[in-house]
C-alpha cells in the first residue's frame, strides 16, 4: 500500500477528470470558496489594520480580537451555524472568514506599525497628508509583511474549506469525505493531495505578487 | 524673517521642552540651534514647521503668524532634512528628489529633470538616479536629502543634525558642500546640532541652548568665542576657544618672507644668503613646490640632499586659510616656521611662529574679526 501509487492511480484514471464531481469542478468550487472567504476577510481586516497601524491605536484591543478568533474552533462553529442557518454557503464562509481575519488583521497592524519613524516623519515634514503618508510611505514598505499575513490567512483557508463538504457542498473536502464513506482510500488520498497542491500554488501565486509589486529598493533592503 | 516670539513647548507629560524662547532668525543665512542633548533644540525647529505646536506664544514668517496658512502649504515651502536622511526605500533616488514638486502637482517628467538638477547640485553623480537608498553610502543618502528639501526651491530650509550620523571626514564633506550650496542659493537655514565646532563653522549666528530650553546666548560665531556671555556657554564652547576664534582671522596681513626660499637648483651662493633672515631654509622643486628644510651650512656645503631635508608641515594659503591654519603649520614645523602657498602649491613665503603671534595681537587689538575667513 503506497501513497504514490493512491495518487498516481486517483488522478491517471480519466473518469475523474469530467462531470459534476470531476478534479476540474472541485478545484473550482474550492477555489471559488477560499478567494471569497479571503476577499471578505481582506476587506474586513486590512482598513483596521491600515488604520490602527498608522495611528498606533487600538493595538490591545486587536491583539485580543486577533486570539479570540484563532481559539475558535472553524468545525465546531460550521456545525452550530449549519444547525442554526440551516444549508447554504454563508454557514461555510463565516469560519472561513473567522480563521482568516485574525492573522491579516494582526500582519496588517504590526507591518504598519512597524514602518522605520524616519521617512514617515520626514514625509510628514514635507507636508504630505496623513492619506498620502499611509499610502505613500507605509504601505509600500510594508507590504512584504502585510503580503504574508495575507498568504497565510489564504493557505489556512484553503485546507480548511474543506469541512464545506461535511454540510453536502462541494470542493476538494468531497473526495476525503465520501472516500472516508466508501472507504475508498485512492480518493481520500487524491483528494488530500490536490488540497496540498492548490496550498503550493497559492503560494506561488503570492510570490509572484510580490514579485511585482514590491519595490526592489524594499525587497533588498530589509 | 522667522521670529520665535515668546515660545514655550510643554509636553503632555508635563517635559518643558522650551521655555519662553525668544529669536529672530535672518533671512538668508544660516542661524544654528546649539546645545546639549535634550536641551530642546529639535522641539524648537519642529515648531517652526508645525510639527511640533507651541503651547504659548507664536512663530511669525515673514510677520504673519505660521498658523495662518494650511500646514502642508506651509511644510511644503520649508525644505526638512533629519538625522537619518529619513529616505523612502521604495522610491529611487531621482523619485525620492522629486517627492515635494510631485506634491505640488508637477509632471513626473519636470520633477524628475528638476530632481537630475539637484542632484549635481549637491554633488550626486547622476548615475546614482536609478539607485535604491540601500545601495547609497550613509554620506549619499545625506546628500539626497539635502536635494529633497531643496527640490521645490523652498525659501526655507530646516536641518535637524542632518550630520550627525556620518564619520568625520564625510562630516566635513558635507559641511563644505552645504556651505557651498549655501553661497549659491541664500536660503534661510535654521540648522540644529549638538557639536559647538560644526555650529561655529556653518553658523552666520549661533543660538546657544541650555538644558530646559532657555536661551543662553544668540550672537556671531566669533562673538561667540571672544565673549561667551556666561560660564555655561563658556564651558560648552571648551577649552581651546581662543585658538578657534583665530579661524576668523584673515592670514593676509601676514608678512611673508621669501629669503629663505630656495629652489633645490639655485646656485651655492644663493643658499648662503638666504640663511640671513632664518634660521633653516626651504627647499623647493624647480615648480617652486616646497620639499622641505635643510640647515644652510648643510645646503652650502653643497649637495642638497633631499632624503635629509626636515619634513615642512602643512602649508597654508594667504588670503584663504585663517590665521589659525597658518599657526597650525608652524606649530606642526620642526622648524617653528609655517609656509605659505599659492592655490597651485607653489611656495610664496614663509612666516616664524612669533610673526603670527605679533598679527594676532594687531589683529585682536583692531577688534572685529573677518567672518569670511573661517571657512
Ligand atoms: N514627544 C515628546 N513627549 C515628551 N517629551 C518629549 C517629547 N519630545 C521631546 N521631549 C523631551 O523634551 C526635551 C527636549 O527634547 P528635544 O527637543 O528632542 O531636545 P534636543 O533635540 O535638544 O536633544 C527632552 O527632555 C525630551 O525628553
Ligand atoms: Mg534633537
Amino acid at each position: 500500500m503506497n501513497v504514490l501509487n493512491f495518487v498516481h492511480a486517483f488522478l491517471s484514471d480519466s473518469s475523474h477528470w469530467h462531470g459534476y464531481d470531476g478534479i476540474p469542478t472541485r478545484v473550482g468550487e474550492h477555489l471559488h470558496y477560499t478567494l471569497q472567504a479571503l476577499a471578505i476577510a481582506a476587506a474586513i481586516a486590512l482598513p483596521v489594520g491600515l488604520v490602527t497601524g498608522h495611528t498606533v491605536r487600538g493595538g490591545n484591543v486587536l491583539a485580543l480580537v486577533a486570539t479570540a478568533g484563532r481559539a475558535l474552533p472553524s468545525f465546531g462553529l460550521l456545525v452550530l451555524l449549519f444547525i442554526w442557518i440551516g444549508f447554504g454557503l454563508l454557514p461555510v464562509m463565516i469560519p472561513l472568514v473567522a480563521l482568516a481575519v485574525p492573522p491579516i488583521l494582526v500582519t496588517t497592524f504590526e507591518a504598519i506599525r512597524s514602518v522605520d519613524p524616519s521617512p514617515v516623519d520626514a514625509a510628514r515634514g514635507m507636508g504630505m497628508s496623513e492619506t498620502r503618508v499611509l499610502f505613500q510611505v507605509e504601505i509600500p514598505v510594508a507590504l512584504p509583511l502585510i503580503l504574508s499575513g495575507l498568504l497565510t490567512a489564504a493557505i489556512q483557508i484553503v485546507s480548511t474549506a474543506t469541512i464545506a463538504a461535511y454540510v453536502s457542498l462541494g470542493g476538494l473536502g468531497r473526495y476525503i469525505i465520501d472516500g472516508l464513506y466508501q472507504k475508498n482510500y485512492e480518493k481520500v488520498v487524491g483528494g488530500a493531495t490536490l488540497v496540498a497542491g492548490m496550498a503550493l500554488a497559492t503560494l506561488a501565486v503570492f510570490w509572484l505578487v510580490s514579485r511585482l509589486t514590491v519595490s526592489p529598493g524594499v525587497r533588498r533592503s530589509s | 524673517m522667522i521670529r520665535i516670539d515668546a515660545v514655550t513647548k510643554r509636553y503632555p507629560d508635563g517635559t518643558v521642552a522650551v521655555d519662553g524662547l525668544s529669536l529672530e532668525i535672518p533671512d538668508r543665512a544660516i542661524t544654528v540651534l546649539v546645545g546639549p542633548s535634550g536641551c530642546g533644540k529639535t522641539t524648537t525647529l519642529r515648531m517652526i514647521n508645525r510639527m511640533v505646536e507651541p503651547s504659548e506664544g507664536s512663530i511669525l514668517l515673514d510677520g504673519q503668524d505660521i498658523r495662518q496658512q494650511p500646514v502642508n502649504t506651509l511644510r511644503r515651502s520649508m525644505g526638512y532634512v533629519i538625522q537619518n536622511a529619513g529616505l523612502f526605500q521604495h522610491r529611487t533616488i531621482l523619485d525620492n528628489i522629486a517627492t515635494v514638486p510631485r506634491l505640488l502637482g508637477w509632471s513626473k517628467q519636470k520633477a524628475r529633470a528638476r530632481a537630475a538638477e539637484l542632484m549635481e547640485r549637491v554633488g550626486l553623480d547622476t548615475s546614482l538616479a536609478k539607485r535604491y537608498p540601500y545601495q547609497l553610502s550613509g554620506g549619499q543618502q545625506q546628500r539626497v536629502g539635502v536635494a529633497r528639501a531643496l527640490a521645490a526651491d523652498p525659501p526655507v530650509l530646516l536641518m535637524d543634525e542632518p550630520f550627525s550620523a556620518v564619520d568625520p571626514v564625510v562630516r566635513k564633506g558635507l559641511q563644505d558642500e552645504l556651505l557651498r550650496i549655501q553661497d549659491e542659493l541664500g536660503k534661510t537655514i535654521v540648522f540644529v546640532t549638538h557639536d559647538i565646532d560644526e555650529a561655529v563653522k556653518l553658523g552666520t549666528m549661533v543660538a546657544v541652548l541650555r538644558t530646559g530650553g532657555r536661551l543662553a546666548q544668540f550672537a556671531p560665531p566669533a562673538e561667540l568665542l571672544s565673549v561667551p556671555a556666561d560660564p555655561f556657554v563658556e564651558d560648552f564652547l571648551g577649552a581651546d576657544r581662543g585658538i578657534r576664534r583665530l579661524s576668523f582671522f584673515p592670514s593676509t596681513e601676514l608678512e611673508l618672507h621669501t629669503a629663505p626660499v630656495v629652489a633645490i637648483d639655485a646656485g651655492t651662493e644663493k643658499l648662503a644668503s638666504g640663511g640671513e633672515a632664518a634660521p633653516c631654509l626651504l627647499v623647493t622643486d624647480t615648480d617652486g613646490k616646497p620639499l622641505g628644510w635643510g640647515a644652510p651650512d648643510d645646503l652650502a656645503a653643497g649637495a642638497i640632499d633631499r632624503d635629509r631635508l626636515l619634513p615642512f608641515g602643512r602649508p597654508f594659503v594667504p588670503g584663504k586659510d585663517s590665521l589659525r591654519t597658518a599657526l597650525d603649520g608652524a606649530v606642526l614645523s620642526p622648524t617653528g616656521w609655517a609656509v605659505a602657498v599659492d592655490e597651485e602649491g607653489r611656495a610664496v613665503g614663509v612666516v616664524s611662529q612669533q610673526m603670527i603671534g605679533e598679527a594676532i595681537r594687531a589683529a585682536h587689538a583692531e577688534g572685529r574679526p573677518d567672518a569670511k575667513a573661517a571657512r
